[in-house]
């Protein structure tokens, strides 16, 4: 059952559950953090209607740098601005930035250790019908091989907010992860939420196997977690929202009582959430893993729902992983 | 900035003679690293670091010091000899120069030694960072003059040109550019890799104002940078034009002098060159 504690969204199970993109949360937690630090800076990439930067732009419009359609650019001077004492937010598509700004990131802020966070939109395959060139399901990979970088993947708009004001607050590289699509409301501004601890949103009484996600994708898996719980198959669904560092005390803790893990996420299942996750338990404390996510392929125009289903991320197949896994362990 | 007189010239170029001689000798000790570019620049560094910068060697993080980003990393060497001289850190550092545990790594890194403004190396992306650090000094109404020096062959790096076009867009006038115009890249000659010219008209349709002078001669290098000061509307290019591996005779002009450093034997000829200043006086070294 879910979690009490953890004061989840009271409707997210329902059909008529609050539905809203991870990005509106990011242009709200920008008007926050520009507020609290008045260092806070806001670079966009002629994408600030569409990365929800121009709310910012409009209460703070000395602080906010349009850069126009040049990503490598906009990297490398929020870089200076971050050794000059200023707290930069750079904004655009993930498969832009930090895909072709991606050397830039490492010299000139990871390696330079300039204050900057990246927020790369448009991840995964919700995008929709732009297609595969604006599906971003590479980057939690690309960028937590990064050292002197972490990654953040937010659940839902709430929690989008809480990780770019916190993310204003810690020293350091950060990559904030969001998405275009309207997606459910899982949290309440009382869910608990720290940078590098990862939330246990859902236990059954005899958890088997523990069903690890990150991002909107996470509402897949607590539907899942509530059909299995009819079957009497038991699960713990765990909210991984930052996947570097890694909570591998909680994770291990989790995974010792269930003794199986699916990891759900809109990306790649080579070397993000589930890679990280794997070479956690390869070392600490191999169990089976099943990986939900992008089968080594790119994706296609559709709607998300539809994407979402046809790549293998919907309910049915993350059931079935469950049931798969279940059968090694 | 002083007025600069010729008593002075001569010390500087005293100055930039010894710059060049250190630059070798550190090279050699290091076996690896770039020859034509630092030895070129030499003038160039002095000018900044000895006579043009408001800046304190004993106060690296100074607020209100002027800001010199070298984006060419590559001629990190004539970079870290000359804090040497200028008092940053101690001159025996320098022969650890690329060696496990040294504060002088191959290519500048922001942390690791004091002077070093930002990290760079791969071209083309020291001059976004210095309109970043320039726009930062806008926000907060300081007067710290920002200083990027580029070479030639990173102008064929778009980041470049990103930045260029964002110079001019914002009117970042406290952004003075210095572009090492040696004609030399890795492959051989600017203009037979990919061809530049005519890059002060390029720099000028981006809204930048444009000057070109003789990079070896301090006088103009001074009297350029104080002309930029007086632009408001405009960042400005200074277009340096200089001589590669300037000083050393076998290695002017030649772009296989790019980068490597000389071995033993080419650095005792190059030495006895600089020492006596192309045989025209004695040295206490003969």
């Amino acid at each position: 059952m879910i979690i009490k504690e953890e004061k989840l969204n009271p409707k997210l199970y329902d059909e008529d559950v609050e539905l809203t993109p991870t990005r509106d949360g990011y242009g709200e937690g920008l008007l926050i953090a520009g507020e609290e630090n008045n260092n806070v800076v806001v670079l966009c990439a002629d994408l600030s209607e569409s990365t929800r930067s121009e709310a910012f732009a409009k209460k703070f419009p000395k602080r906010f740098i349009e850069v126009g359609v040049a990503e490598q650019n906009m990297a490398t001077v929020a870089a200076g601005l971050g050794i000059s004492g200023k707290i930069p937010f750079i904004s655009s598509y993930a498969t832009f930035s930090p895909g072709r700004n991606w050397e830039q990131i490492r010299t000139t802020i990871a390696y330079n250790d300039s204050n900057v966070k990246i927020a790369g939109h448009h991840s995964g395959i919700s995008v929709g019908p732009d297609g595969a060139t604006h599906q971003a399901i590479e980057d939690i990979a690309t960028m937590r091989v990064m050292a002197n970088m972490k990654v953040f993947v937010p659940c839902d708009t709430l929690e989008a907010k809480k990780a770019t004001v916190a993310a204003a607050k810690i020293w350091g590289p950060i990559y904030l992860r969001f998405g275009r699509e309207k997606t459910p409301v899982i949290t309440t501004e009382e869910t608990p939420y720290t940078p590098g601890k990862a939330e246990i949103f859902w236990q059954s009484k005899a958890p088997q196997v523990a069903i690890i996600a990150c991002g909107s994708i996470l509402h897949n898996a607590l539907l899942v977690a509530k059909e299995l719980e009819k079957e009497k198959i038991g699960t713990i669904v765990v909210n991984n929202h930052t996947i570097k560092p890694l909570d591998e005390k909680t994770l291990l803790e989790v995974i010792k009582k269930c003794g199986a893990v699916v990891t759900v996420e809109e990306h790649q299942v080579a070397g993000g959430m589930g890679g990280a996750i794997a070479e956690l338990l390869a070392k600490k404390y191999p169990v089976p893993m099943e990986f939900i996510g992008m089968q080594d392929v790119f994706g296609e125009s559709g709607t998300p729902k539809e994407l979402i289903e046809k790549y293998g991320m919907g309910v049915k197949t993350i059931k079935a992983a469950v049931i798969k896994v279940l059968k090694r362990a | 900035m002083e007025p600069l007189h010729d008593k002075k010239i001569k010390l500087l170029e005293e100055i930039a003679n010894r710059i060049r001689e250190k630059i070798i000798e550190t090279l050699v000790e290091a076996g690896s690293g770039h020859s034509a570019g630092p030895l070129g620049m030499a003038d160039v560094f002095t000018a900044f670091y000895f006579h043009i910068l408001r800046h304190n060697p004993k106060k690296p993080d100074w607020a209100e010091r002027d800001i010199l980003i070298l984006s060419n990393g590559h001629i990190c060497p004539v970079l870290y000899v000359t804090l040497a001289y200028a008092g940053y850190f101690p001159l025996e550092e320098l022969m650890t120069l690329r060696k496990l545990g040294s504060r002088l790594q191959g290519h500048p890194h922001r942390g690791s030694l004091p002077g070093v403004e930002t990290t760079s190396g791969p071209l083309g992306s020291g001059l976004s960072q210095a309109c970043g650090v320039a726009f930062s000094h806008r926000i907060d109404g300081t007067k710290n003059r920002i200083y990027c020096l580029m070479s030639d062959g990173e102008q064929n790096e778009g980041n470049t040109w990103e930045a260029v076009m964002f110079a001019g867009k914002y009117k970042l006038s406290n952004l003075t550019a210095v572009m090492d115009r040696n004609n030399i890249q890795i492959d051989g000659y600017t203009e037979h890799i990919m061809p530049l010219e005519p890059i002060k008209e390029k720099y000028e349709s981006f809204g930048w104002h444009v000057l070109e002078i003789d990079g070896h001669n301090l006088g103009q290098i001074v009297e350029a940078v104080n002309v930029a000061r007086a632009i408001y509307e405009k960042p400005t290019l200074i277009i340096a034009h200089t001589i590669p591996g300037k000083g050393v005779s076998f290695m002017e002009k030649d772009y296989l002098w790019h980068g490597k450093p000389p071995t033993k034997e080419e650095a005792k000829v190059a030495l006895q060159e600089l020492r006596t200043l192309g045989g025209k006086i004695r040295s206490e070294h003969q």
